[in-house]
């Protein structure tokens, strides 16, 4: 299969078992949105396609393009097209938005000089994307996250996702926080993403994102499982009946 | 070629484990005399003998001699009592080598590593003047011709002893005075080689001279001493640079450095030292600024095994300044002991002291750094900045900070950074594509930036490329 696809994924954190048999599937050109209440797995699932280390898979796979993921660290899943967006990034003190751009961008073009801009191009994209996603130019001189505020952190995560230009992006509650049309643009430039034949994970808490970019998919995940799949139609389901509703439906399911 | 000059120090620069480019030792250069064993009267005699130095210097070695043998080892050292002091070479020097001035009359097995590290290329781009100096002698001096007719001096001390020695008397150990401590007595007792620095009222010199010691073999002690004199309204910037291939056993560096920045005069005093791991690093620096003069240090500490340096100034006259930053990074079980001194005499005097300290891979900094404002020193302003940045759980900071103020108009301010590499910075930075060493190494990077920009472009530059050259190949190497 192209595209990412998680197989009965198991996944311990802490001790603590947070994913308990998760199948998902996010095809290129799609929006795969992911619901579910606080606490139900849904930045650990992100955590664990990315491969962070203290996420420990116990069962199952991760697959992109057929192909496994496991044994790979984070930035070669990164490498291999892989982006998260985070849903409350940390500060880097020190390091300037566009340097970890710069960064990012030379890497993947293979410079070992990673600080040095070696496409005088890339720059003028920085500006044109910070200024489509509401942010002043200034903030890519900045200290990555430091004193940002809450909408410019979710905005900067997103133009990164922009400017590393992956095949897979996962956005953790990219639209908390934001504005009314800060929710707007975003979910504009999502479909923006797909539109250039990107596969999108999106984690969200609402379904005010999906009258602006309309999801292929929408799944629930509660208590680390996958309660429901489907259409949009699950999103409205959740928002009329509420989880406890979708809980109590997928339990006498499974008998 | 000059590229390829800067090329070649960021390579001996990269090597902070081990200076690369100099590589193992093979062979030591044959040494023409070499004083061994116990530090005593006769051993001292020798060396002011073989110097063939006046009076006044011989009684100044004896008198620092019996300093030495009365003074306690400081308690306040951790790690240098390994060293056998009886053990060490005390003096070396290289056989057949005079002071030159044309690298061609410099014995070729000598002169390649200087050439490795780039120097005579950076000397003819850059420089306004050179000294080398290598195991217990200087041999090599050199200064733009311009500079000479301003009146302008470079020299070996040596040479100044006997040529200028009203001049160099006024100031040597004077600055810094045997009595000080151990360690200072022992260097007044044994130094040899180093540089002599003076220039005349008004005169400013544009670009920086430097001096760079290497250590050629194991055994040895180095004693090197630098005199940096500004007279009024003069400008210097002198830069210093250490570097030794890597050898079994270890070497003792105890070199002094004493500067003295006349009225409304400049000195700047930058330090590179990337010694290799088999080097205990031990520096004596002190400067005094008198009215209205400034007195800056910027040291960047990255090599050898222990490092021991504390750039102090007093700030004697009214209206003078001062700036420290001193930036020392520990990558492996190695230990900075570091911190500046300042003590405000003068009225309106004025300091900043910026310490930064890196730990990786089980390294330890320690910062100890002391601002004293002594009665009188009206509106003596103080600012000192602590920032540690540990990259691993395994490596540690600390710091102890000092301030004595004794004068109520005085204002003295301090800020503690401390920040720990976390695991979700790291997942952060790896998740845009980046190895965790590469992560690092822009951490780093971004962590020095405001030292970066107080170097000269050239030094600059090869400290950035160390810098991420040094974490981009944690654990490539091995
Ligand atoms: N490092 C950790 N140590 C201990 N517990 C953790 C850790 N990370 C996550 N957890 C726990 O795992 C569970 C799932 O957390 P997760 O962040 O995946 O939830 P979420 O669905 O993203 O919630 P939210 O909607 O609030 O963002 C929670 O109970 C959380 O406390
Ligand atoms: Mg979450």
């Amino acid at each position: 299969m192209s595209g990412l696809e998680v197989r009965n994924l198991h996944v311990r954190v802490a001790g603590k078992k947070v994913l308990r048999g998760v199948d998902l599937k996010v095809e290129y050109g799609e929006v795969h949105a992911i619901m579910g209440p606080n606490g139900s797995g849904k930045s650990s699932l992100a955590y664990t396609i990315m491969g962070r280390e203290t996420f420990e898979v116990e069962d199952g796979d991760i697959l992109l393009d057929g192909e496994s993921l496991l044994g790979l660290s984070t930035e070669e899943r990164a490498m291999k097209g892989l982006f998260m967006a985070l849903q409350d990034p940390p500060q880097i003190p020190g390091v300037r938005l566009s340097t970890i751009m710069i960064a990012a961008i030379n890497k993947r073009l293979g410079s070992t000089d990673l600080t040095r801009v070696r496409d005088p191009s890339i720059v003028k994209r920085m500006y044109k994307l910070a200024e489509e996603l509401g942010l002043t130019r200034d903030i890519l001189q900045r200290e990555l996250n430091v004193g940002f505020s809450g909408g410019e952190k979710k905005r900067s995560e997103l133009l990164q996702a922009f400017i590393v230009d992956p095949k897979i992006v996962i956005l953790d509650e990219p639209d908390s926080g934001l504005d009314i049309d800060g929710v707007r643009k975003v979910s504009e430039m999502i479909r923006g993403l797909t539109d250039q034949g990107k596969g999108v994970l999106l984690i969200t808490h609402y379904a005010r994102m999906f009258k602006y970019l309309d999801p292929d998919r929408v799944s629930v995940l509660i208590d680390g499982k996958i309660a429901l799949s489907g259409g949009p139609e699950v999103a409205k389901l959740v928002e009329d009946k509420g989880y406890a509703y979708i809980r109590s439906q997928y339990m006498a399911r499974r008998g | 070629m000059a590229e390829e000059a800067v090329k070649l120090r960021e390579d001996i620069l990269k090597g902070a484990d081990s200076p690369e480019i100099l590589g193992w030792l093979e062979k030591p250069y044959k040494a023409e005399i070499e004083l061994k064993g116990k530090i005593s009267r006769s051993l001292i005699e020798e060396i002011s003998k073989i110097k063939k130095e006046p009076d006044w210097m011989r009684r100044l070695r004896l008198r620092s001699l019996e300093l030495f043998n009365k003074l306690p080892m400081p308690r306040w050292i951790i790690g240098i009592e390994e060293i056998d002091l009886e053990a060490l070479a005390h003096y070396v020097k290289p056989e057949g080598v005079e002071r030159a001035r044309d690298w061609d009359e410099i014995p070729k097995e000598i002169r390649k590593y200087y050439e490795r590290l780039g120097l005579p290329e950076l000397e003819a781009r850059i420089l306004s003047g050179l000294v080398a100096v290598y195991e217990s002698e200087t041999i090599y001096a050199k200064m733009k011709e311009y500079l000479q007719r301003k009146g302008v001096i470079v020299l070996p001390l040596e040479e100044a002893v006997q040529k200028y020695p009203d001049l160099v008397k006024k100031y040597f150990l004077k600055i810094f005075p045997p009595s000080d401590h151990k360690f200072a007595a022992l260097h007044g007792a044994l130094w040899s080689g180093g540089t002599f620095i003076y220039v005349p009222p008004g005169v400013k010199v544009r670009e920086p001279i430097e001096s760079f010691f290497l250590i050629g073999r194991q055994g040895e002690g180095q004693f090197e001493h630098s005199l940096i004199v500004a007279d009024e309204g003069a400008y210097v910037h002198w830069i210093e640079g250490c570097s030794a291939p890597r050898f079994l056993g270890y070497s003792f560096h105890n070199g002094m450095v004493e500067a003295y920045a006349h009225k409304n005069a400049t000195v700047k005093i930058t330090t590179i030292q990337n010694w290799s791991r088999n080097v205990i690093n031990f520096n004596n620096k002190r400067g005094i600024a008198e009215e209205g003069a400034r007195l800056d240090w910027v040291e960047g500490s990255i090599g050898s095994r222990m490092t021991y340096v504390y750039p102090s100034t007093i700030l004697k006259g009214d209206y003078s300044s001062s700036r420290s930053a001193v930036v020392t990074v520990s990558k492996g079980p190695y230990i900075k002991d570091s911190g500046s001194k300042i003590v405000h005499v003068g009225a309106h005097t004025r300091s900043k002291i910026i310490n930064k300290s890196i730990s990786a891979e089980g390294g330890v900094n320690v910062y100890r750094g002391i601002v004293r404002i002594v009665r009188g020193a009206k509106y003596a302003n103080a600012h000192v900045e602590c920032d540690s940045l540990i990259l691993d759980s395994k490596s540690k900071a600390h710091t102890f900070p000092h301030n004595q103020v004794d004068e109520p108009t005085a204002m003295v301010s301090h800020e503690a950074k401390t920040g720990r590499l976390s695991e979700q910075q790291l997942f952060y930075m790896t998740s845009r594509g980046l190895s965790e060493d590469e992560a690092k190494s822009l951490i780093v990077l971004g962590f020095l930036d405001e030292i970066m920009v107080e170097l000269p472009v050239e030094y600059a530059n090869v400290l950035h490329k160390v810098v991420q050259l040094e974490f981009s190949e944690l654990g490539a190497v091995g």
